[in-house]
């Protein structure tokens, strides 16, 4: 680890000042993906801010047909939390399986989305239920928030306060995951709406996205058998050491069948 | 009966420090006036070094000194040697190149040591890592181990030309040659063995302390043979004369082999804590475990088999090409021979064998043993290769085993390849796995498994293993350069208690619980009166340390009889005491009596009279302290059959074991608890092997699989509870009647898993790690 200034804030403008004043900060949330590369010597931000005592960013609400989790929940929060069991069962679920109960008890779901890592679960749940991403300038839809392989939409001294998720009840997140790490070698999030179906893939590609190809078909026909003739681009999908583009892109629509199993 | 003795599951006396913190690891010996050391490491798989400066790096704050392979050179330091010749098919002994510990010129891995910063602390000798230049000329590297020996490949040491370290032949070629070509039918296999990085939870480390006022160096290291480590790092490393080392393993985090070797980390921290004269600590982290710690297995092997029309085996062929990384590790180059052919008639009378094994270097980190050590190898080569016999011939796998296995009556029994086993009772394990894994209700199981659109399959393992390492004439005939007996000093203290110094070493497997045992069991001390003292040289006799499943065979018979040493003496003393002839004496649960009298003393008050003898037998010695030393008269030979059933999820290729039942035979069981514990974890390794571990170098020699993230261990949820039973024997050259039971579970899982697959799935085969996509793609050709 490289040396660096520590700063901890107490609000979102303390945050966003120490950001703007920084030569190179970051913010640092649970720390999970953060610290292992700083440890790494992958980064070596000039400041770490650290956003641990901005109690505004720990609230889950429900209202409106809406929860709304702020940046700083944890994964074991968002899987615990009355209103998330209740509003969107499969996000407490999703959350609940991410990583070990110590990455649970201090990741966040801000830290998540914005570090967008292909393989991370909350990315396809943000696309899968059309979620909004509050900063403190603006509303980001979901489907705009991520722009890339670790690229987001968030600006330098941009900060997610909270994630906005409509409520759904038919929804279900299976997660195909890698061997080794328990990241998502495969994920998908599928939310049946009253008049239309939503798929957030994750894992597959260099960055989460809408399942179009498998919404069209289950709009047609909400039934496992309707992903059989579905094809998806090959060409697109990631391949490794644990799964070549062919049995992930293979391993999508299983994933989807399941999803769409889990929903009926 | 005493309490606690041979056979009781008592509590292992260790987990209270285990399990409250209070272990003593090498990281955390920290000493007064500390520096840290940092290793900067070979980022290619093979170039030469055209320049090093360290000039910035020297100046750089906080920095001690920054040593080259130069400084060592200079010092006489080194080389790193390996300890056992194998003499290859041209009469010559095996091509060793030179294994500086900083490199000198050249580096020929991805980790390869070239340089070491010494600093204040670790973040600055990081920091100062990042100011050495390095200009590299970067050549071809290889790293497959199959076409390494090829033609036109890259050479990477002159000294062994066409990549190769030895060609091993061994046993009739023609005979076997001719039993083929009269045989009714032919199996053969090609298979991969693949490579495994060994992760014990505890990363290696040093800490190098030298004294100018005694001109001592301690060594705290990860070991799991002090004794060794000090005898090699003197006696080929240059390092200190034996005397004036003490090397110190205190409490160690696992081993499985990888902390047998001397490494280039340990020897270059012991040399470099003289020359700054300040401490110096070195501790690897995970990415450098991975890249070089020595790594298991990585075999490719070709193996026929000839059967007659009732599938009985009349001879087998194997053709093995290992690799051995890119230098020779401490004992490398006899875990794929000896460790490995020695073994391959199994469990079987086959009575004609034929092997050659081929050791390749590649641009890889050094290969040498990993639990089990070359006896996985020869099990699932061999258990593999006879489920495709079964297949071929039309037999069940249960019922050709039966039709090949060396009966019981014909123990002890001498095997084509060397090796003579002891006591078996081949049958009686496999009916036994049988029933316990109900495998005549499998078919009912998999027809309702097809019901939910799953595939079960049900695999075997007849294993056997020779552990116990080992009687030193056999191993000197063989080409080791050491003795393989252990040692034992027994001490009573004046007040009663006793200290049992052990030349094994306790890594994780309880010794300090059952080597209790059996002093309690011997001569009826409590157990809480025990204690068990390992790895330190300077307070053990010399031994050889715990590998190859030997504390218990070797290491507790010379505890037994340092036992007998002391009843022996205890019944002279007791005769004096007790006004009574010496021969009168017996001695039962810790009372010496005169028969047929009841007069007594116990051994407390014996320990007590000798150090305070102011009674005392005329002539004889006081104290009462003795120590023995046991050479084997053979290996001892586990056996057993495992049965693993699974199904696999032919939409996604996961496989889930469902069942595994085990019967071994280790013989007598000292405390069951602590057995099944190691039938466990060696179970766990080896599904580990089968499902999941795969170290993998891509064709530039980097390492892919360097972090967690890629390379999958086993956790809980990959295994079901596991049913495990005995079937033991009793070994006659083994004075407690003891096998060897920490290796057994990963020999004998890895073809169980892998039968079951190629089972369920109805296919020849599949190799290691059968991951999911690869499974998935066997489940294609699937009808
Ligand atoms: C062993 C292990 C296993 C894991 N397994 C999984 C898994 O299965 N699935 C999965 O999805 N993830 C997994 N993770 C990742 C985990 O979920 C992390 O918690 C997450 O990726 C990062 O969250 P964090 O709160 O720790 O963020 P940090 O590491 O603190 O920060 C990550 C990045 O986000 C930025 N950031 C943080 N908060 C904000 C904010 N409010 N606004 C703007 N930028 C911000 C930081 O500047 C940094 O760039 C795993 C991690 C580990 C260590």
């Amino acid at each position: 680890m490289y040396n660096f200034s520590f700063e901890k804030v107490k609000s979102v403008e303390e945050a966003v000042t120490a950001i703007q004043k920084a030569e190179d900060g970051k913010f640092v949330a649970g720390g999970q993906t953060m610290l292992p590369t700083m440890k790494h010597r992958l980064a070596g931000p000039s400041n770490i801010i650290d956003l641990s005592g901005v109690e505004s960013l720990t609230e889950i609400k429900a209202h409106n047909e809406c929860v709304t989790i702020g940046a700083m929940v944890t994964h074991r929060s968002v899987a615990s939390s009355p209103e998330v069991l209740r509003d969107i069962p499969a996000l407490a679920k999703l959350a609940g399986n991410i990583g070990d109960p110590a990455v649970r008890n201090r990741g966040t779901i801000g830290g998540s989305i914005a570090n967008n890592d292909p393989a991370a679960d909350y990315p396809a749940a943000i696309i899968g239920l059309g979620a909004t991403v509050n900063t403190n300038k603006r509303e980001i839809s979901g489907d705009d928030f991520f722009t890339g392989m670790f690229e987001t939409a968030l600006e330098e001294d941009e900060l997610i306060t909270s994630i906005s998720f409509p409520v759904a009840n038919v929804a279900a997140y299976m997660k195909f995951e890698n061997p080794a790490s328990r990241y998502a070698i495969v994920g998908v999030f599928l939310v049946k709406l009253s008049d239309n179906v939503r798929v957030g893939v994750t894992g597959a590609t260099a960055c989460v996205h809408r399942g179009r190809r498998l919404e069209d078909a289950l709009n047609k026909n909400f039934s496992p058998a309707a992903i059989d003739p579905v094809e998806l681009s090959v060409e697109e999908m990631n391949s490794d050491i644990h799964a070549s583009a062919e049995y992930r892109a293979h391993l999508v629509k299983v994933m989807t069948k399941r999803a769409v199993e889990a929903c009926n | 009966m005493v309490d606690n003795g041979i056979g009781a599951s008592v509590l292992r006396k260790e987990d209270n420090r285990f399990l409250t913190g209070k272990g003593n690891y090498t990281d955390d010996v920290n000493v007064l006036g500390q520096t840290h050391a940092y290793f900067i490491r070979s980022p290619h798989a093979h170039a030469t070094i055209d320049r090093i400066d360290v000039s910035a790096a020297s100046a750089s704050e906080g920095v001690i000194a920054v040593f080259t392979g130069d400084d060592l050179e200079k010092d006489g330091i080194g080389p790193l040697i390996c300890g056992v010749n194998v003499t290859s098919d041209d009469g010559e002994p095996h091509r060793a190149p030179l294994h500086p510990a900083l490199a000198q010129g050249k580096v020929n891995y991805v980790g390869d040591h070239i340089a070491v910063v010494i600093a204040e602390t670790l973040a600055q000798a990081k920091d100062a890592a990042e100011k050495v230049e390095i200009d590299y000329g970067v050549l071809p590297a290889i790293a497959d181990t199959a076409t390494a020996a090829d033609n036109g490949q890259q050479q990477i040491h002159d000294v062994a030309p066409g990549n190769t370290c030895y060609n091993w032949p061994f046993g009739d070629k023609s005979a076997v040659e001719e039993a083929f070509e009269t045989a009714h039918k032919i199996s053969t296999l090609e298979l991969v063995n693949n490579r495994m990085v060994t992760n014990p939870m505890e990363p290696r480390a040093a800490l190098g302390d030298y004294n100018s006022g005694t001109e001592e160096i301690t060594l705290h290291v990860t070991t799991q043979n002090p004794h060794v480590h000090r005898l090699v790092l003197s006696a080929f490393n240059q390092l200190a004369p034996e005397h004036k080392l003490r090397v110190v393993g205190p409490d160690v985090g696992g081993g499985f082999g990888v902390k047998i070797f001397v490494y280039a980390e340990e020897l270059v921290v012991g040399w470099a804590c003289r020359k700054v004269n300040r401490p110096v600590k070195w501790t690897s982290d995970r990415t450098e475990a991975f890249m070089s710690d020595a790594h298991g297995r990585d075999h490719v092997a070709f193996a026929e088999m000839a059967m007659d029309e009732r599938g009985k085996f009349l001879a087998m062929r194997v053709n093995t090409t290992a690799n051995l990384g890119a230098y020779l590790s401490t004992f490398s180059t006899m875990v794929p021979s000896y460790l490995y052919a020695f073994l391959l008639a199994g469990q079987y009378s086959t009575p004609l064998i034929y092997s050659e094994v081929k050791a390749v270097f590649t641009n890889t980190a050094p290969v040498d043993a990993a639990r089990g050590a070359g006896r996985p190898e020869a099990t699932y080569l061999l258990e593999r290769l006879v489920d495709v016999c079964a297949e071929d011939i039309g037999l069940d796998p249960a019922e050709i085993r039966r039709r090949n296995f060396i009966p019981v009556d014909a123990f002890p029994y001498q095997t084509p390849v060397v090796q003579c086993y002891d006591s078996g009772d081949y049958p009686a394990a496999l009916e036994k796995a049988l029933s316990l894994a109900d495998y005549d209700g499998f078919s009912e199981r998999a027809k309702e498994a097809k019901s939910r659109g799953k595939r079960r399959g049900i695999g075997l393992s007849s294993y056997v293993e020779a552990c116990g390492i080992a009687p030193s004439a056999a191993v000197g005939q063989l080409g080791a350069g050491v003795g393989l007996w252990e040692s034992a000093q027994v001490r009573f203290n004046p007040t009663g208690n006793v200290q049992v110094f052990t030349g094994t070493h306790s890594h994780g497997q309880g010794h300090e619980t059952t080597f209790a045992q059996l002093i309690t069991e011997q001569l009826g001390v409590p157990l809480e009166n025990i204690e068990v003292i390992h790895g330190d040289t300077a307070k053990t006799q010399f031994g050889m340390g715990t590998y190859g499943s030997r504390s218990l065979a070797v290491g507790g018979v010379a505890i037994a009889k340092a036992c007998e040493k002391l009843i022996a003496k205890g019944k002279k003393i007791a005769a004096h005491a007790l006004e009574a002839a010496e021969g009168d004496i017996e001695f039962e649960e810790g009372n010496f009596s005169v028969a047929g009298t009841d007069k007594s003393m116990n051994i407390a008050e014996v320990a007590f009279n000798a150090y305070v003898p102011h009674s005392y037998p005329e002539g004889l010695e006081p104290g009462f302290d003795e120590n023995a030393f046991f050479d084997p008269l053979n290996f001892s030979f586990p056996a057993g059959t495992h049965v693993c059933e699974i199904e696999v999820d032919p939409e996604t290729g996961e496989v889930e074991i469902v069942k595994y039942s085990a019967v071994d035979d280790f013989g007598k069981l000292i405390n069951p608890m602590i057995v099944e514990g190691q039938v466990h974890g060696g179970i766990v390794h080896g599904v580990g092997q089968a499902l999941l571990e795969g170290c993998q170098y891509d064709a530039d020699g980097q390492l892919i699989t360097a972090s967690y993230m890629d390379y999958a261990m086993p956790r809980a949820d990959n295994v079901p509870s596991f049913d495990v039973d005995y079937a033991p024997t009793n070994p006659p050259d083994n004075p407690l009647g003891v096998k060897g039971c920490g290796e057994a579970g990963a020999i004998g899982a890895p073809p169980a898993v892998i039968n079951a697959i190629t089972n369920a799935l109805g296919i020849k085969h599949i190799d290691m790690p059968a991951t999911p996509e690869n499974v998935w793609r066997a489940a294609q050709s699937m009808g």
